[in-house]
């Protein structure tokens, strides 16, 4: 089975697409943890093109491209590309177009992934899309939990944090809800999930969604955050008041389940206290290494 | 006493416009004080279906597909005559369309349609509640917003 010719949105996909990248995924952990140079990619050449800064996903990208024998092709700031003297989004897809066999996009405007797939004959895969989409985390995100779970149907995952600015949270939900999973959200008033997210999420897979204001991890298998910012909020003090309440400390895993994992997209900034960083449940670390399986799953599966 | 406005020889008439959306409908046709045929528009005219209704007469005026269909969102139940030599030739119920190309702006200014002229593209995803989702930043909008 192929998977999609670009990939844009999680939206786009079906569970059997999910399910492949999952098992690819695994071949590839295995393969990089055996040592062996894979070269289904060899000759080919991987364009990143990244409008936005990513430390993260522009370096998986370009690790997992080379760990497939593929060349990497990118520019390091826009500063350093011809966009500083007014180049369009569009010439510059349409030149990369002619220079590289696979396109990864990174772009501030929602909806560049989608557009920079319209203009290029060869595959473009969305690293993020402002913020609506970053397909790719969603993927690794769920591998992760897979990995960790061994199923991701019938698991308590709470998801925590600005649900209403995450991208990441968005696609998660969706990615979660088509696999059956119990998902709770907690957010601060007026940073609540899109109502439009959950209906969809409910009424494309029967999703149990519960939302919540206050934070109880005592049934959670999953936590999964991501920070609040402080810009978000006009009243500093309010925003100080949030912050501190959405932090993850050792107080707030007291009486969690003890195979609970604790994940973040990352950067994380003061959300988790550093002394969560070293206990078990600290999974943040291991899932942001699953970037590199997951994505050579995915260039792998979509170049023929 | 009923209103009685002159036909039209050739152009079209859009019938049963909800009340008040008389003034969308010229407005989607690019009818200003610039247009120089004839133009009527009865506002709040009695209906036996909907209580009240709209209607615009317009001369000299056949419409393109974008134009019926952004009528459509504005008016999902008008009728459309083509008049010719002053008898009604053709006449059609307008339908909500599948999807939407080049016919409104994106009102998310995030999407990168609003960055390069890209022709824009809505799907509508829910008839019954007439929204729509953009084909490029996702964002579900009504379609009132589309018209605004």
């Amino acid at each position: 089975m192929e998977l999609v010719k670009d990939l844009i949105s999680i939206r786009d996909l079906e569970k059997k697409h999910i399910d492949l990248i999952l098992k690819k995924s695994s071949e590839m952990e295995q393969a990089l943890k055996e040592g062996k140079q894979l070269n289904s990619l060899k000759g080919e050449v991987v364009a990143t093109l990244f409008f936005e800064p990513s430390t993260r996903t522009r370096l998986s990208f370009q690790t997992a491209a080379m760990r497939l024998g593929a060349k990497v092709l990118s520019f390091e700031s826009i500063g350093a590309s011809s966009i500083v003297k007014g180049e369009t989004f569009s010439d510059t897809i349409r030149m990369v177009d002619g220079y590289a066999n696979l396109i990864i996009v990174r772009h501030a405007k929602e909806g560049s992934a989608r557009y920079a797939a319209q203009l290029a004959e060869h595959p473009v895969i969305n690293g993020g899309d402002g913020g609506n989409q970053h397909p790719t985390q969603t993927l690794l995100d769920l591998y992760t939990i897979k990995r960790a779970k061994k199923k991701i149907g019938g698991l308590n995952v709470t998801l925590l944090g600005d649900l209403k600015h995450a991208r990441t949270m968005r696609s998660l939900l969706y990615g979660l809800s088509m696999y059956g999973a119990n998902t709770t959200l907690v957010a601060p008033k007026g940073l609540e999930m899109n109502r439009e997210v959950i209906s969809e999420a409910r009424e494309r897979f029967g999703a149990k969604v519960e939302e919540k204001s206050k934070m109880d991890l005592t049934d959670a298998d999953v936590l999964y955050l991501c920070r609040v910012q402080k810009e978000r909020f006009s009243d500093q003090y309010e925003a100080e008041k949030v912050q501190k309440e959405f932090r993850i400390t050792e107080d707030s895993i007291k009486g969690v389940k003890d195979d609970l994992i604790i994940m973040h997209p990352l950067p994380k900034v003061d959300e988790v206290a550093p002394e969560v960083d070293k206990s078990k449940y600290a999974y943040y670390y291991e899932q942001a290494k699953m970037g590199i399986p997951v994505r050579m799953a995915i260039m792998d599966a979509m170049v023929v | 006493m009923p209103l009685v406005v002159e036909k039209i020889e050739n152009g079209t008439v859009i019938d049963h416009i909800p009340a008040g959306m008389g003034l969308k409908v010229l407005e989607i046709l690019k009818i200003d004080r610039n247009y120089g045929a004839r133009v009527a528009l009865m506002m709040n005219v009695p209906s036996k279906k909907v209580g009240k209704k709209d209607i615009v007469k317009v001369e000299g005026k056949s419409l393109d597909e974008k134009a019926v269909n952004k009528i459509a969102l504005v008016a999902p139940n008008a009728t459309l005559n083509i008049i010719k030599n002053s008898n009604v030739v053709e006449k059609k119920i307008v339908q909500l369309p599948k999807e939407l190309r080049g016919a409104f702006k994106c009102p998310n200014p995030d999407c990168v349609t609003n960055l390069e002229p890209i022709e824009t593209l809505f799907r509508m995803e829910k008839p019954e509640e007439r929204r729509l989702r953009c084909g490029f930043c996702e964002t579900m909008f009504e379609a009132k917003e589309l018209i605004s």
